[in-house]
């Protein structure tokens, strides 16, 4: 079924907004409706082309005049996010994410109309921990639930999500359990930490970071909406890269800070404002995750373009990421060095 | 997006530098002498090497397992240790398939899990196709910092059913040692006593991906550090399974961390196929219970026939 008339949540934000870009490209939807507290960005808006914005808190019980007056067949929630906006915006960012989830799904509940929806989650789900097995599949759960931050949000937003489902067994519902974004024009909590001239880590400890590149997380949210797929499905890139080997490929310098210290450290990224790391986030720095994408490719019909560790250097070259000690001068070492070893023969 | 610019895929200019760069490099060691020494080649391996590693520019694979690292810098200590130290003799190594999944279950001993390091050093060095053993480890070690990481670039993988039957159906060969911390920090006077085999986890993941289960007994690794005592206050306070106290640890100090150089024997056995026991074997508990029980009395009736072979701990 393709769907008539779409709403987007989040389109203030790079997913939400570039997502309600490529549906008003698309002749087939009638009608693209992007919610969000505050308007996009200039450019943002500009790509949005004849999408509609409309300025509405997702928490308020408004969104469910706005589904049933604009006869909303799809909904896309993309607003559920990692990145707290600002310094106290942990605790707004919680109440976006679970209570506007609430709000959301009341109000689909509500309208009769709405046939699909497509909710965009987080592998976070699966939390992360050495007892962990080292590749999630979508009927896996979390050893500890995660106690805090974006990690229990997306938990939460799921168990709604499924409540939800049982009560309107009509409507199609697609929940996508997304791994980190990267790419040159996505901002996250990760493109941050990658920047960062000197990067910290943890002491003793290297995580397995799966990616996936933003124009492939569009593509698998366009195709969740104009085609009928129901399911939960893991969204990743192939292969994985080590956080070490991340590091080495942006060209930054790895900092080990021993775990005792890292919440000191953390704090002091935080108030530097170079980026904000939630424990969940920095357990995930520990241990990190890969997931299953076996269903992604079989049953939802969707292979990324990038791998994981194409999607990192196409971030790397897009950002413009200068490496500290330059290739070719590693190279001209190493060809040095064996030049004079052959002298000495 | 304005106006797209035109880049060339091949700019002129570039490619003719890129031509005089390549027709000054090539002739190079043509001048030179034609064979380059043995030590030259092994600089310019070991260049090559950490060129690769400060770019990033190596794979790993979904469990973390990091091929060129394992090869160049964790396996060679290994080499000394296996060739001289214990002189680790191995018998039947014809019966670990040349590619595909296999499942080797090995009993475990001596204090300090040695006997997994040695086993994997053997396939990867002896073994005609040089296969990597990807071990299956308990989260204590991956809880560990460091150790944790390294196990993780070595192939090695958490001890669950998931990750086990993951490997085996992606034709891998895997490693497990069912005892656990049971036989690695057993008291010396149990030695060569196997010990309980898990909940025959092991025999559930080879059932569901087929693949056959190799026994592997290992003589010589209960004698490397004899554990004549375990300090149960010490072992809680750092969160270890055990503490253990041999004839020369903790009394030497870091001196008792040296192995004692007993003679080794790993002996593969006949491969226990499991693909004859069709489609649901894996949940008939029983048929788990008696495969796991054949497994454990073969490797057990192994080290026996070792044991009475060998005429000396130390010269074998």
């Amino acid at each position: 079924m393709t769907p008539k008339v779409v709403l987007v949540t989040g389109v203030s934000r790079f997913l939400g907004g570039h997502l309600a870009a490529r549906f008003a490209a698309n002749p087939d939807i009638e009608r693209v409706l992007g919610v969000d507290t505050e308007p996009p960005p200039r450019d943002l808006l500009r790509r949005m082309g004849r999408a509609e914005f409309v300025r509405a808190d997702i928490r308020n019980p408004l969104i469910s005049k706005v589904i049933s007056t604009a006869n909303v067949d799809t909904v896309v929630h993309a607003s559920v996010t990692a990145n707290p906006a600002g310094p106290t915006g942990r605790t707004v960012m919680k109440e976006m994410n679970v209570i506007g989830t609430m709000q959301l799904l009341a109000a689909c509940q509500k309208s009769p109309k709405v046939q699909k929806l497509v909710v965009k989650s987080t592998s976070a789900v699966y939390g992360s921990s050495s007892r962990d097995p080292a590749v999630f599949t979508e009927d896996m759960g979390p050893k500890d639930l995660p106690s805090s931050g974006y990690a229990k949000d997306a938990v939460e937003v799921e168990g709604y999500v499924r409540g939800f489902g049982r009560r309107r067994p009509d409507v199609n519902v697609t929940t996508l359990r997304f791994t980190n974004f990267i790419g040159p024009r996505i901002d996250t909590v990760l493109t941050r930490y990658f920047a960062l001239p000197v990067v910290p880590t943890v002491l003793g400890y290297d995580a397995r970071v799966q990616l996936l590149h933003s124009e492939d997380a569009l593509a698998v949210l366009e195709r969740a909406t104009m085609h009928d797929l129901p399911g939960v499905f893991n969204v990743g890139g192939d292969g994985v890269l080590l956080l070490s080997q991340a590091i080495r490929r942006a060209g930054r310098l790895n900092l080990p800070v021993p775990s005792m210290a890292v919440p000191t450290v953390g704090g002091f990224f935080r108030s530097a404002r170079l980026v904000d790391f939630s424990p969940d986030q920095m357990r995930f720095l520990n241990w990190g995750r890969v997931v299953d994408t076996t269903l992604l490719k079989k049953e939802f019909g969707f292979t990324p373009r990038w791998t994981t560790q194409q999607a990192f250097d196409d971030y790397v070259n897009g950002r413009g990421l200068k490496p500290l000690i330059d290739p070719e001068t590693v190279e001209a070492a190493e060809r040095g060095i064996l030049d004079a070893a052959a002298r000495f023969r | 997006m304005a106006g797209a610019r035109v880049i060339p895929l091949h700019d002129p200019e570039r490619d003719a530098a890129r031509r005089a760069r390549h027709v000054e490099v090539v002739p190079e060691p043509e001048q030179q002498q034609p064979e380059t020494s043995d030590w030259e080649r092994r600089l310019a391996d070991l260049l090559s090497f950490a060129r690769r590693r400060i770019a990033g520019d190596y794979q790993i694979d979904e469990f973390g397992f990091d091929r060129d690292l394992t090869e160049n810098v964790l396996m060679p200590p290994l080499k000394p240790l296996y060739e001289k130290w214990f002189r680790v003799e191995t018998i039947g190594l014809n019966n670990i398939p040349l590619a595909g999944g296999a499942l080797i279950v090995a009993n475990h001993s001596g204090t300090l899990p040695l006997d997994a390091l040695m086993t994997s050093y053997g396939i990867a060095a002896e073994h005609p196709a040089h296969r990597s053993l990807r071990g299956l480890g308990a989260d204590l070690v991956f809880r560990t910092p460091l150790l944790g990481a390294i196990a993780r670039k070595g192939g090695q993988t958490l001890a669950c059913n998931a990750d086990a039957e993951r490997l085996l159906s992606s034709g891998e060969l895997v490693g497990v040692w069912p005892e656990g911390f049971k036989g690695v920090g057993k008291p010396f006077k149990d030695r060569y006593k196997l010990q309980r085999f898990g909940r025959g986890g092991f025999v559930s993941a080879a059932l569901k991906t087929g693949v056959p289960i190799i026994p592997c007994s290992i003589v010589g690794a209960e004698e490397i550090y004899p554990m004549i005592g375990d300090i149960k206050a010490l072992a809680r306070l750092f969160g270890f399974p055990y503490f253990p106290v041999t004839p020369f640890f903790p009394l030497l100090g870091p001196l008792g961390a040296i192995p004692l150089p007993s003679k080794w024997y790993i002996e593969f056995g006949e491969p226990i196929q499991t693909d004859v026991f069709g489609e649901n074997a894996a949940d008939d508990p029983m048929l788990v219970f008696n495969l796991t029980d054949q497994v454990r009395e073969t490797i057990q009736q192994t080290l026996y026939r070792l044991l009475t072979q060998r005429r000396n701990v130390f010269l074998g």
